[in-house]
């Protein structure tokens, strides 16, 4: 356990003395606000709640979790240090934890920095803080399935870019896969039951839920066991390169 | 203690390591010499736990590397080819990270820094990033992580690769004095490491074994074992009386500098002949040396021979 602490201390460290941290908190924070503003129409609704606000996180972290991602395993294995890490008397399962729950704290952060728009929420209107909770706690659990897709991707290459690139293209597969015009286009080809896991499958409806502040136990099942599934798909790829 | 057995590791149709078994005790250094390629690496990182053995394992203090991982790293200390770490890092987080992960902690492990510290005098860089450090730093550092948390097995990949003739020398020194109570595996193609450090060499090439003795012993396998050279003026004139001499088995002379190389017939000694016939013809010996045996010659020797099989 003290060893997935250190792992957790040492990825974290390596983000803040690189300007890695400090460039994704203010695009970040940047991004969000501006959309939510300008996108979201924060003000034109007339509705004090930060659905708009939680709307557009599926696609800010599509752009910029598997930047956060791509370095996990892909610098390990391309400086070498990866020979050290794993020689180290830890387990592949627990450094990936480690990894994991590192970038995973680092952008609960960052979402946590976002708090002036909660106050300005606040101070505008009469908004269910309990919602808007249950929308942060959602949103960084979708953010964490993000960064574990990101995980599994860097775990299967030694380049950053192809880890980003893959990384984003399996979460805009997740989310588009339950988009109503991708739905309808698949309608005819596929039986209704396969139409509905393929939905089910999809980031989209979960993501929505969680914007309108509704924490269901199955869209917290769904995230979770998302993450689970794709960090054991990374530490058997991180395994299997062992062998070959 | 580090054993291998039947240690196999396969890429592809390539075999890099084939079958080698191989025993190190405590208070001793095996050195593993080859040619670049010979598999020295990808053995060492299938002991270090990095690589998976295509078959055959390793023990490290009686731990499989396949069925008990973790207990086999935390015996071991190893640092990779080329000293990897993280650049971003200072030293001192790098080394606290180490601490960290091998629970090396307390009033203990504060003294266990320092010690380790000062050994490989790293005080004045303690707080610079390992990335902004010269290569011999770099490899001082991952020398310092190898040894923080005081491993009876201790494991180096090329140590003084790259290093100066003074930074050699203290790693080699820091080496020595750490083999007493240690099991120690240094991999090397440098000839003259074995001679500052091992007591004994593993020599392989191909992924095979070829030969597991002391220095002393491949030293003996030399045409040069025993042989005497000397550099004379005029020293020409006497090389035929020296083939007279009944135990001497041939004469070579350096076109270069010509220095003169007596040869003994199956290892018989030579060098009381060969100087009295000097004496006699009064020639004038600058300079006069018995041979032990020249282990490049034999290195070049057993890894270039047309049979390889294990030996000696």
């Amino acid at each position: 356990m003290s060893a997935v602490f250190a792992i957790v201390r040492r990825e974290l460290l390596s983000y803040f003395v690189t300007p890695v941290a400090y460039v994704f908190m203010v695009i970040f924070l940047v991004l969000a606000g501006l959309l939510t503003f300008y996108a979201g129409d924060f003000y034109d609704r007339g509705l004090a709640d930060l659905q708009p606000f939680f709307d557009i996180h599926p696609w800010l972290y599509l752009v910029l979790v598997p930047a956060i991602s791509m370095p996990m395993w892909s610098e390990e294995r391309s400086s070498g240090t990866i020979e050290l890490l794993l020689s180290l008397p830890v387990t592949i399962a627990q450094a990936m934890i480690g990894k994991f729950v590192a970038a995973w704290l680092f952008i609960g952060f960052s979402l946590m920095l976002t708090f002036p728009i909660w106050i300005t929420v606040n101070y505008l209107g009469d908004p269910d803080n309990g919602v808007i909770f249950a929308g942060y706690l959602g949103s960084w659990l979708m953010a964490g399935c993000f960064l574990a897709i990101g995980a599994c991707m860097s775990a299967a290459t030694r380049s950053q870019i192809v880890a980003f690139i893959l990384t984003a293209a399996v979460c805009f597969l997740l989310l588009l896969a339950g988009q109503p015009q991708v739905l309808d286009f698949f309608q005819d080809a596929l039986p209704a039951k396969m139409l509905g896991a393929l939905a089910q499958l999809s980031i989209t409806r979960h993501a929505a839920a969680i914007a309108r502040g509704v924490l269901d136990l199955r869209d917290v099942t769904y995230f979770v066991a998302s993450i689970v599934a794709w960090l054991a798909a990374g530490v058997a790829l991180v395994d299997l390169k062992r062998t070959r | 203690m580090i054993e291998t057995e039947q240690l196999t590791r396969c890429y592809g149709s390539l075999t890099a390591v084939d079958s080698l078994t191989l025993r190190a005790e405590p208070g001793q250094v095996l050195g593993l010499l080859g040619p670049n390629g010979a598999g020295k690496s990808t053995a060492m990182r299938m002991i270090a736990g990095f690589l998976a053995p295509t078959s055959g394992t390793a023990r490290v203090c009686g731990h499989d590397v396949r069925r008990n991982p973790v207990a086999a790293k935390k015996a071991l200390g190893y640092l990779p080819e080329g000293a990897p770490s993280y650049g971003e890092m200072t030293v001192r987080e790098f080394l606290s990270f180490i601490a960290r992960v091998r629970s090396v902690g307390g009033d203990k492990g504060y003294r266990r820094f320092d010690e380790v510290i000062s050994r490989l005098q790293l005080e004045e860089v303690l707080d610079q990033p390992i990335g902004m450090l010269s290569k011999g730093l770099r490899r001082r550092v991952g020398l310092a992580q190898a040894i923080l948390h005081n491993p009876p097995v201790l494991m180096l990949d090329e140590p003084t690769d790259g290093l100066d003739p003074n930074q050699k020398h203290s790693v080699r020194m820091l080496i020595d004095a750490m083999a007493r109570q240690r099991t120690i595996l240094i991999s090397t193609h440098l000839l003259e490491e074995v001679h500052a450090l091992c007591n004994r060499v593993a020599i392989i090439a191909n992924g095979r074994l070829l030969a597991d003795a002391t220095p002393a012993e491949l030293e003996r396998q030399s045409r040069y074992h025993g042989a005497v050279s000397f550099s004379a003026q005029g020293s020409g004139v006497s090389r035929e009386m020296l083939a007279r001499i009944p135990e001497v088995a041939s004469v070579e002379v350096d076109p270069l500098d010509g220095r003169v190389t007596v040869f003994p017939r199956e290892g018989k000694p030579i060098l009381e002949e060969v100087q009295t016939l000097l004496r006699t013809q009064n020639l004038e010996v600058s300079e006069i040396q018995l041979e032990r045996g020249r282990l490049d010659e034999v290195f070049r020797h057993i890894t270039t021979s047309a049979h390889p099989g294990p030996a000696a």
